[in-house]
């Protein structure tokens, strides 16, 4: 599918639990052109937050690292965000995206992509073992403007 | 920092801010020490102040149930918006906590 993005961010930092509200929040400011409701906007921020922060927890075991957060969106208000490590990546995907699945020992519920799924419109997930792993969101966002009633 | 207060054996607890995975961290570690200091049966863990969380919460929440549970003693959540609940439910957590508005 060709998409003509109109606008476009990208946004590389250090791979630390202090940074996921800084990543959640750059994107939500990112898409605030586009009008979107509040709703829209949790739901985008959310699951940039369980994206990130699997980066964050999983990607590094020895530390350091980095996480890019690649947004885009179109005239239309599609919105796809790209979040890429560069890390040990994820041996079984399909396994990994199971509810209540999770490697993270430090009381991590496995829901991250649940949720992830629940509030996009749609998630992939590439990977490859030794060299790291991009969720892509993709989502269709409602502007304030669509959401209001509509006089017939 | 935490706000609490303890009533006939209940720990109550405000909790402010996003609720992340690095919140989420902290929190747990501080609502630990203040469940042995105070020997609470009950946690109603208040969540009306929360703006925003992920699945994080989740984490957090079954965590505190099941050191709760050890201690012979049960967990509530307090002021949960509707989006904390949507993903409360995704996890079924309502099934094993209690919700409280």
């Amino acid at each position: 599918m060709n998409v003509n993005w109109i606008n476009e961010m990208r946004l590389d930092f250090a791979a630390l639990p202090e940074n996921e509200a800084f990543a959640r929040l750059a994107v939500s400011g990112f898409l605030l052109p586009l009008d979107p409701t509040m709703e829209a906007l949790a739901d985008v921020k959310t699951a940039v937050s369980e994206a990130v922060t699997n980066a964050i927890v999983h990607a590094y075991p020895k530390g350091g690292g980095q996480v890019r957060v690649h947004g885009r969106y179109d005239g239309e208000g599609l919105v796809r965000i790209d979040v890429t490590d560069t890390g040990r990546g994820i041996e079984d995907v399909a396994q990994a995206r199971q509810p209540f699945y999770t490697t993270g020992g430090e009381e991590r519920s496995g829901m991250g992509f649940t949720v992830m799924e629940s509030f996009m419109d749609a998630v992939e997930v590439k990977s490859a073992v030794g060299r790291g792993t991009t969720v892509r969101l993709t989502k269709r966002l409602r502007t304030r403007d669509e959401a209001l009633p509509r006089r017939a | 920092m935490l706000f609490y207060e303890v009533k006939g054996g209940a720990l109550r607890v405000r909790l402010t801010g996003d609720l992340d995975h690095s919140a989420a961290t902290r929190l747990r570690g501080e609502l630990d020490a203040l469940i042995a200091q105070t020997g609470a049966k009950r946690l109603l863990l208040d969540v009306s102040d929360v703006p925003f969380m992920d699945s994080s919460g989740i984490g957090l929440v079954i965590g505190r149930y099941k050191l709760m549970a050890r201690r012979g003693g049960s967990v509530a959540v307090v002021g949960s918006n509707e989006r904390v609940d949507r993903i409360f439910n995704m996890a079924g957590l309502y099934s094993l906590v209690e919700r409280r508005a």
